[in-house]
């Protein structure tokens, strides 16, 4: 099986964020792989070890996990991350004319770097932590005119054929398709391991691709943002009210200010 | 030219959809995916039943969307934030070469949208650059505006393409319905995190005590005490109720996303250093088991009485 991941490098999601102007401010915080890409990662790791002779990823498994990420050449520090977890190798698109670029840019950017290269599976997490839409996943099934298997909690993989358990709000949907799919998956499907060191040290020699716009035949008028922000207002933070020592009487106190506030 | 509307989660978000829309001043059209929706109620000036499409398969929405957005000039597709939504949404938008806005609380005339980021803390206001704009609804974001039902009803059924018969749904197994009110719609949400120590039962009782819904932090779900679905927090689901009680909640960056903005903040926990506090409109420090039976006994005597 040849497996690609679709990875993101954010702003911490555990850092307080900001916006600089009208974009994310990213140069303040710490920039780490996006968590939930590890949710993806752990899965592709997961496939090839179900299926393969000898239970491991990388060489001698016979299948290949490749990361592919777009994103500025610090972008190659999360993708370290997830080589060390046990991908064999990364795809790193890096110009300047996607500074900022949006769901579609990156869709389009990414669906490039995926078309023709043979994968079976295109890995992603549910979302990355900074713009939240959650849509590139789809994007890339529309572009790529393949079969979207997403939020997945549950993933089989048998011959060519995917089956997963999809998870969204009214309920589970069972789903499958034949290869080649983009396949989402939710954080509840697994628990991504922590690299180990032999990982890490194994990492440091795994290859990083690093291609350009043009390398993928795009040309930088074909990535121009999709939409405009005009205004982005602050609003004043959230204040603290009454605060209590619990001495024997706090509960009472409680519901005494539930019935002010017209809460009972 | 014309607002589309996709119905395919429900008479309520159907008619929000259509509140949001009447702003942007176009006749608005419901299309239907899901033909269980009573559209007797809605404000719309017509509804097409999209024939052909299963209500699941996001490729055949999209194509189907697509089609009529050409049919029908649409300025703008309104499509409601859920996880299907925002997929079609997505595919829609490469569809139509539209840029896309996903989780808008507010839209105004020329597809102006207002999306409530970080939490709540910040308020973006945005649009697209391009003729047609794909946005995604953010429920319970507007009181619904109810009418009459649409002028008339009519069937189309759109040309789809095979990549848009590439996946089988086998099976389906419903979200098992408590008999509490759904967590984001509710207008009480009592949660619980690590201070609980695993034990869910005073959160439930205030929670019925009050008639609200129960909700978890991160910490609490990944501990394995209570269901993913009940997560409040980056990760999980945005609340916005009239009241929120956390119990046992710290308080951290990730879960206050998902619920700052209710409008009033209750909080117990042990460690006065919380930051859950800073939040809070009424802090105690203190033990829950000590502090929430005394008070769901007070506002029980204050309801009898």
């Amino acid at each position: 099986m040849k497996i690609a991941v679709c990875v993101k490098q954010v702003p911490d999601s555990w850092a307080v964020k900001k916006m600089s102007g009208q974009v994310l401010d990213r140069a303040g915080v710490d920039a780490v792989l996006n968590d939930l890409d590890e949710y993806a990662i752990e899965e592709a790791l997961r496939i090839v070890e179900a299926n393969s002779p000898t239970k491991e990823a990388g060489e001698g498994s016979g299948h290949t996990i490749t990361l592919i990420s777009m994103g500025p050449d610090r972008a190659s520090e999360a993708l370290r991350k997830g080589l060390s977890m046990g991908a064999d190798d990364a795809i790193l698109i890096t110009d300047p004319a996607l500074a900022g670029a949006d769901a579609l840019t990156t869709s389009l950017v990414l669906s490039k770097a995926i078309a023709g290269a043979g994968f079976d599976i295109v890995l992603c997490g549910a979302e990355s932590t900074d713009a939240r839409m959650s849509v590139v996943p789809s994007m890339l099934a529309q572009r790529l005119g393949i079969a979207q298997l997403t939020c997945a909690a549950k993933v089989a993989v048998a011959g060519n054929k995917v089956s997963i358990a999809r998870s969204i709000e009214s309920g589970i949907e069972n789903q499958e398709a034949a290869f080649p799919v983009i396949l989402g998956v939710v954080e509840k499907i697994n628990e991504p391991r922590y690299p180990s060191f032999k990982g890490i040290m194994a990492a440091k020699k795994k290859p990083i691709t690093n291609k350009s716009l043009s390398e993928l035949g795009l040309s930088a008028d074909q990535v121009k943002p999709w939409s405009a922000v005009t205004n982005v207002t602050v609003l004043p933070p959230r204040s603290s009210g009454t605060k209590i020592e619990d001495s024997g009487d706090a509960g009472n106190k409680l519901a005494d200010f539930l019935a002010e506030k017209k809460l009972i | 030219m014309s607002t589309l509307i996709l119905i395919d989660s429900g008479t309520k978000a159907a008619a929000e959809l259509a509140t949001h829309a009447a702003k942007l001043g176009s006749e608005v059209i419901g299309v239907v995916v899901d033909k269980t929706t009573d559209l007797s109620r809605l404000n719309i000036a017509s509804a097409i039943n999209l024939n052909g499409v299963e209500p699941w398969n996001v490729a055949a929405i999209a194509e189907g969307l697509s089609q009529l957005v050409i049919e029908k000039s649409a300025n703008a597709v309104l499509i409601t934030s859920s996880l299907r939504g925002k997929e079609v949404a997505g595919r829609l938008a490469v569809l139509c070469n539209s840029g896309i806005i996903t989780d808008a609380i507010e839209i105004e005339s020329g597809a102006s949208t207002t999306q409530s980021i970080f939490g709540g803390s910040t308020l973006v206001i945005g649009s697209v650059n391009t003729p047609c704009a794909v946005i995604t609804m953010r429920g319970n974001s507007i009181e619904p505006n109810y009418g009459s039902g649409p002028g008339n009803t009519s069937d189309f059924s759109p040309n789809l393409s095979e990549k848009s018969k590439l996946v089988t749904q086998t099976s389906t197994e419903a979200a098992k319905k408590g008999s509490r009110p759904e967590l984001i719609e509710a207008p009480i949400v009592i949660s619980g995190g690590r201070g609980t120590d695993g034990d869910f039962t005073l959160v439930e009782e205030l929670a019925d005590t009050l008639g609200g819904a129960v909700g978890a932090s991160r910490a609490a779900v990944d501990a394995g005490w209570v269901a993913h679905n009940l997560q409040v927090g980056q990760t999980g689901k945005t609340v916005s109720p009239q009241l929120y009680v956390a119990l046992g909640i710290s308080g951290a960056i990730q879960h206050l996303a998902g619920m700052q903005t209710a409008k009033v903040i209750v909080a117990v926990n042990k460690d006065p250093e919380a930051p859950i506090f800073n939040f809070a409109d009424f802090g105690v420090v203190g033990d829950i088991k000590q502090v929430i039976p005394q008070a769901i006994a007070a506002i029980k005597s204050k309801k009898q009485g």
